[in-house]
């Protein structure tokens, strides 16, 4: 069975052939930051997503003029066709598309596999950066129907009006660790979101990177009572991953109220007095 | 994917055929396996470029990277590579669930 939004994804091949079309730009965006510069799919742009994705004064999602910035120093104008693509199963290119969407970009689709699959197939890889022509790009919204804030959470909790999906993986739901392996702890308790499921990310993903489908990813939300039929809130530490989250069930299952609650587990898990569920 | 007469596949030869595309290289020796670091599930993937070998390594859930290390050959790469991250990764704390 098709995925709901066809299209949205693409494959290896067609990225080979159309990255250099002029209609076409094709941009990575890696939770490794230093992976484009060791070499990217020739031709593609590289966007940083601790710097380019994000405000870095508030904490907050990319501003829209620097957004538009961004898209006209990439030569993209509101035509364009975006590809994104990333490294661990698109984790941020998920993220990226998730706020293009916000800002109204029609034509974004993601490289089913990603890096990891273009690794592994053995395709050229460039350290070349790309420069493009300047272009105009004039964003429209935000588009808050994509995104939940910490009062519509707090309100779905109360109500029971919004399905949550704690995207996280299964130590960080139960609280045994406040932060995944490695990486700095962020926030003052351990736990989820009273009433959450858990559904960690990346069981979305086959093991080439590749996006399940459709039928097995229905299984996978189905069987934890995420069918679509009431609001789906998806969270996760810092958003990131619940976007990649927010994109299968929006784009790959059709659910049409998903939002992403970006401010997640790092807000929830610091406010005081919130309810806590563990394990 | 086909070859070409110059043993390049067709599609890098279609890749160097493109102006403003150069410096193309290639992936070779690629590997991708979970191993247990300091107690925790990693993924180490491995490829060389060039003369250089990359060695990533990332935490499987969600699949972070906690280091990466550069060398001349695999071994080198992913030996610095594993003692960074047992390093980052020893740091991490454990608590209770009951």
């Amino acid at each position: 069975m098709p995925y709901a939004i066809p299209g949205v994804l693409v494959t290896t091949d067609w990225v080979a052939q159309h990255s250099t079309d002029a209609s076409v730009r094709v941009v990575e965006v890696d939770v490794d930051t230093t992976a484009y510069d060791q070499g990217h799919v020739p031709g593609a742009a590289g966007w940083n997503w601790t710097t380019e994705l994000c405000d870095t004064l508030i904490r907050d999602i990319v501003p829209i003029k620097k957004l538009e910035e961004l898209l006209g120093r990439t030569g993209i104008d509101n035509k364009t066709t975006i590809v994104l693509y990333g490294d661990n199963n698109n984790w941020f290119a998920a993220w990226a598309f998730w706020q293009l969407k916000i800002y109204g970009h029609e034509d974004v689709r993601i490289m089913d596999g990603g890096r990891k699959k273009w690794l592994a197939e053995g395709r050229p890889l460039s350290t070349d950066k790309p420069s493009f022509p300047r272009s105009t790009y004039k964003a429209s919204g935000p588009d808050l129907s994509l995104r939940a804030f910490l009062p519509e959470v707090q309100k779905a909790v109360q109500g029971k009006s919004a399905a949550l999906v704690d995207v996280r993986s299964p130590q960080e739901f139960t609280g045994e660790i406040l932060a995944p392996p490695g990486l700095p702890e962020t926030c003052q308790r351990g736990g989820h979101i009273p009433g959450a499921k858990s559904i960690p990310w990346a069981k979305a993903c086959n093991e080439d990177g590749t996006f399940k489908s459709q039928d097995e990813l229905k299984a996978l939300y189905g069987g934890a009572g995420i069918s679509g039929n009431q609001p789906v809130i998806a969270y996760c530490r810092i958003g990131e991953r619940s976007s990649h989250t927010w994109f299968v069930l929006k784009y790959l299952l059709g659910m049409d109220n998903v939002k992403n609650y970006d401010g997640s587990w790092t807000e929830w898990g610091n406010l005081v007095g919130a309810a806590v569920e563990k394990p | 994917m086909g070859h070409g007469p110059s043993g390049e596949t067709w599609s890098v030869q279609r890749w160097r055929s493109r102006s403003q595309v150069s410096n193309l290289k290639y992936p070779e020796d690629y590997s991708r396996r979970q191993q247990e670091v300091a107690g925790w599930p990693c993924t180490i993937e491995t490829y060389k470029l060039g003369d250089i070998y990359h060695c990533t390594i990332a935490n499987v859930d969600p699949g972070a990277r906690i280091a990466r290390a550069d060398g001349s050959t695999r071994e080198v790469a992913e030996a610095q590579a594993l003692e960074k991250a047992a390093r980052y990764l020893g740091q991490t704390r454990r608590f209770p669930v009951d």
